[in-house]
């Protein structure tokens, strides 16, 4: 009982805060709250009995991104500016196919017949998912390990060139040839 | 935990959060709330693989890595965008998607 009491409260602000989200003018308070609905993921994620999973978001996701996104809306726009929202037009055509798009999915959902599985649950401790991300028998997971390091190395190469001053960057190599 | 909530109320969830995003990447002009928006399709996606892991194969934990790296590939993806956004600043004095049409053919 109480965790349906705990799931409404949840999946109430996850919708909530996310239509919010997309409609606010102001884009720092749309940034925050993105913030709660991704916080509200986490509080879901700890539900599911998956906690290394909802720290990992928490501290990624919610410690990350989103203070990644607020430097990037004081960087670019005025505090008090307000976001230009599309025409009356273009947000109606866009709200019709959402919702077709929206009542066609939830239809579909709501005729499959799913099997819940009654096998032992699988525990996520920390011990098992670090084993889990370094096996390569079956159940393990060291490929998309290494290659999600590869990735993130050149994402982090890639920010620092594109977001580089272009004086002493790309121009400054072309000269020198 | 979750004893008594069928699996469907996740699903329900998750789907409105994914279409909530794409009425969001549709009307917004702004490049970094466009973003956000990416962000709510991303993490409605997780939502589904960890509830499809916790119900349907709970006895393995499949669902649960393709979300952690779905969470590497999203942070990896913000950071990139959001250089770009950074450089479009510089050059543009604006990060509307209405102004930026130095490329459009």
């Amino acid at each position: 009982m109480n965790s349906e009491i705990m799931f409404y409260l949840l999946a109430g602000m996850i919708l909530v805060f996310s239509v919010l989200t997309v409609t606010s003018r102001k884009i720092l308070r749309a940034a925050v709250y993105l913030l709660f609905v991704l916080i509200s993921t986490a509080a879901i994620y700890f539900m599911l009995e998956y906690t290394f999973l909802a720290a990992v978001q928490l501290t990624v996701y919610a410690g990350g991104i989103v203070v990644l996104i607020i430097f990037s809306v004081l960087l670019t726009s005025h505090i008090s500016e307000k976001a230009i929202m599309a025409d009356r037009k273009q947000s109606l055509l866009s709200a019709l196919a959402v919702g077709a798009g929206a009542l066609l999915t939830l239809l579909t959902i709501l005729r499959f017949t799913f099997v819940p599985s009654d096998l032992p649950a699988q525990t996520s401790t920390v011990t098992d998912v670090g084993n889990a991300l370094i096996s390569y028998d079956r159940d393990g997971f060291a490929l998309p390990f290494e290659v999600i390091s590869i990735l993130l190395l050149a994402a982090l190469i890639g920010a620092i060139i594109v977001a580089r001053k272009e004086k002493d960057g790309i121009v400054s190599a072309k000269e020198k040839k | 935990m979750t004893g008594s909530i069928p699996i469907q109320y996740f699903l329900i969830i998750s789907t409105l959060m994914f279409f909530i995003g794409i009425y969001g990447f549709l009307t917004r002009k702004n490049l970094i709330t466009m973003l956000m928006s990416i962000e709510l399709i991303l993490n409605s996606v997780n939502i589904n693989f960890v509830t499809f892991n916790k119900y349907l194969y709970p006895q393995n934990l499949q669902g649960h890595f393709f979300t952690l790296i779905i969470i590497a590939i999203a942070a990896a993806e913000a950071a990139v965008a959001i250089a770009i956004i950074i450089n479009i600043y510089r050059n543009f004095r604006s990060i509307d998607v209405d102004n930026v049409d130095e490329m459009k053919f």
